[in-house]
């Protein structure tokens, strides 16, 4: 695996060069803020990005996507997607996120719709440079990341220093014209700047260590603040919307005109939504908002941690749902912290 | 492509059977046998369920209603509710359906339960999934000491396998009881909820292991009885039903705290839902 240095200029002509031969998904402004785009050109990415209204997720599970299509009385049909592509410029606590989702889709049961996805895209993730308002990666330990990503870019001030993370990588790298090995000086900037990021990004801080969330919630199932947060929600589910870990999804059959031929498709679904889990004969068993809301907070911080039996928690500090969030109860740190504060630290 | 999506199936992807009988049971439910199309083994432990899939209209979650040891067809039994239910009542003979499966790891504990008193209480419908392994017990009688069934039904229109339950009513080797909440002039039986069975069957209750299914008000109730008749809780097993969309633990829909109910059941042992709250 190779670490190389690029010229900022250099890096925009790499970038203009892989747009004509790829699909390349980029970090563009929206406005005053930002999201991912297919990229036309390099003058559109923004690698100085805040972070983005949506996370990188809905490149490997769309918001709705074609599972399969059918002909009524005459079977199923598998559909792919089998697009290469590039996805540009993914904030550290955004891969760990696509890594959790990596483990959940293979664990039990392949997921074949979104691993062909998975494997089809070359992910560069870029080291924040400018922290959002309310970003805690810090507090989650998601700040930096390690591994999953195929190349991860570092700003150094007039250059980045590149990373290969993989063979795709080394390939992807193998093409940057102008790169050249990484001096020790440019690996000790990276390394401060990586270093700044582990505390830096703390907007809301976690009063305890993340990986004691899970042993902290064993014991607030019955704690007061789940009614007294879900008092003033709406159920609207925009928290489940613009998480980077949440992946639950709803199936749905869509009939063409000639009323023969159609697919099924899943899209995103919420957890917060009143009917998630309403079955036949009308019983729903988490009807109260209170327990829908509880539900994402257990999720995120036991039991998808335990399912994948992570360290890192669920919850990647990303800070997206405190914006989404209209009544202002969906921050999970000040949920957190409220337990820390009543139940202590055992 | 990757060399592991090259080999693994598509998990959503549904087999066609054929459908060879339907029969109304009562104004709601239907039984209905299936044999798959293709060649490949279909092979289910009591307690597992399959995903029926109507082109479309959807899927739902069902539980095979037969015993594995009836070789080369299954049986549902589906009480029309939503669309996909109601889709399958329309259904005719020969007509194609699909399905995924068989689903879900936590079965009845055929093995478990060898050389042990087995007693099944149903509650309505809950009888459908009970009756995969009922009748796998009677085909292998002799592995399993006493067999005990309770069945109760809200009223008497919705009772359904009148002739097999007439059969089991007069073998020897079942104790079958069953009782109707509501009094009817044409019912000659027990009249009461099924908890009003319990206490008669406390010699097959002795070291046995008790498996409920049926409306989920009915389990709080059931347990209630179980606990004053002291069976311990890693002998009572619960059959969840739990909305089972997508059938292979990625959807979300059906999870129950920690568990999911499609991959972790649908047939869970009571003292590993200690730290379910939300089962109950």
């Amino acid at each position: 695996m190779r670490t190389v240095t690029i010229d900022k200029n250099a890096f925009r002509r790499f970038v203009d060069e892989i747009i004509k031969r790829q699909r390349v998904i980029g970090v563009c402004a929206k406005g005053d803020r930002f999201d991912f785009e297919q990229l036309e050109s390099a003058d559109q990415l923004r690698l100085d990005y805040d972070v983005t209204l949506q996370p990188p997720k809905k490149y490997f599970l769309p918001p709705v996507e074609t599972l399969l299509t059918f002909e009524v009385g005459d079977g199923y049909k598998s559909v792919y997607d089998d697009t290469p592509f590039v996805l540009l410029g993914v904030h550290p606590y955004d891969m760990v996120a696509l890594n959790q989702l990596d483990t959940l889709f293979t664990q039990d049961n392949y997921d074949t719709h979104y691993m062909k996805r998975r494997h089809n895209a070359t992910i560069v993730a870029c080291d924040v440079v400018s922290p959002s308002k309310n970003v805690f990666a810090s507090s989650m330990g998601t700040a930096t990341v390690k591994d999953g990503f195929d190349v991860l870019l570092t700003d150094i001030g007039n250059a980045f220093v590149m990373e290969s993370g993989s063979k795709k990588g080394d390939r992807f790298i193998a093409k940057a014209q102008g790169a050249v090995d990484s001096s020790e000086k440019d690996l000790q900037a990276r390394q401060k700047i990586q270093a700044e990021n582990e505390k830096r990004l703390n907007n809301h801080k976690l009063k305890c260590e993340a990986s004691y969330l899970p042993k902290l919630l064993e014991r607030a199932y019955d704690h007061p603040v789940w009614e007294e947060k879900a008092k003033t929600c709406f159920s609207c589910g925009s928290c489940n919307l613009v998480c980077p870990t949440c992946y639950c999804f709803n199936v749905q059959d869509d009939v063409n005109w000639d009323f023969i031929s159609g697919k099924r498709q899943r899209a995103w679904d919420g957890c917060l939504l009143d009917g998630f889990t309403k079955v036949a004969g009308e019983h729903e068993f988490r009807k109260k908002r209170a327990d829908r809301f509880r539900h994402r907070l257990y999720r995120k911080c036991k039991y998808v941690p335990e399912k994948i039996s992570s360290q890192i928690m669920s919850c990647v500090g990303c800070g997206r749902c405190v914006g989404a969030c209209l009544p202002d109860i969906a921050n999970p740190v000040k949920v957190y912290n409220r337990l820390v504060d009543d139940l202590g630290i055992k | 492509m990757c060399e592991r999506c090259a080999v693994e199936k598509d998990i959503y992807l549904p087999r066609l059977a054929t459908l060879e009988k339907k029969r109304l049971m009562n104004p709601t439910e239907m039984y209905l046998r299936l044999s798959i199309d293709d060649n490949e083994p279909f092979d289910f432990i009591p307690g597992q369920f399959v995903e029926v899939s109507i082109a479309g209209v959807g899927e739902a979650p069902i539980t095979i209603s037969s015993s594995p040891t009836q070789k080369g067809y299954f049986e549902l039994v589906i009480r029309r509710t939503g669309n996909v239910t109601n889709a399958v009542h329309r259904m005719r003979i020969g007509d194609k359906i699909g399905i995924r499966g068989p689903l879900g790891k936590g079965t009845y504990p055929v093995e478990e339960a060898k050389g042990k008193n087995v007693v099944f209480i149903c509650g309505g419908i809950g009888l459908v999934p009970q009756r995969s392994f009922i009748n796998y017990v009677l085909d292998n009688r002799a592995d399993y000491k006493e067999l005990a069934v309770l069945l109760g039904t809200k009223c008497l229109s919705q009772r359904f396998f009148h002739s097999e339950l007439d059969v089991w009513s007069h073998r020897n080797d079942i104790r079958f009881m069953e009782t109707i909440d509501q009094t009817d002039d044409c019912w000659l039986g027990n009249v009461g909820v099924v908890t009003t069975l319990i206490p008669k069957i406390e010699k097959e209750l002795e070291s046995a292991l008790v498996f409920i299914c049926g409306p989920p008000v009915m389990y709080k109730f059931v347990l209630m009885a179980l606990q004053e008749a002291e069976v311990p809780k890693e002998r009572i097993f619960l059959n969840l039903e739990r909305k089972m969309k997508c059938g292979v633990g990625k959807c979300g829909h059906c999870q129950i705290n920690n568990y999911y109910a499609c991959i972790d059941g649908p047939v869970f042992r009571y003292s590993d839902l200690r730290i379910a709250p939300e089962a109950i």
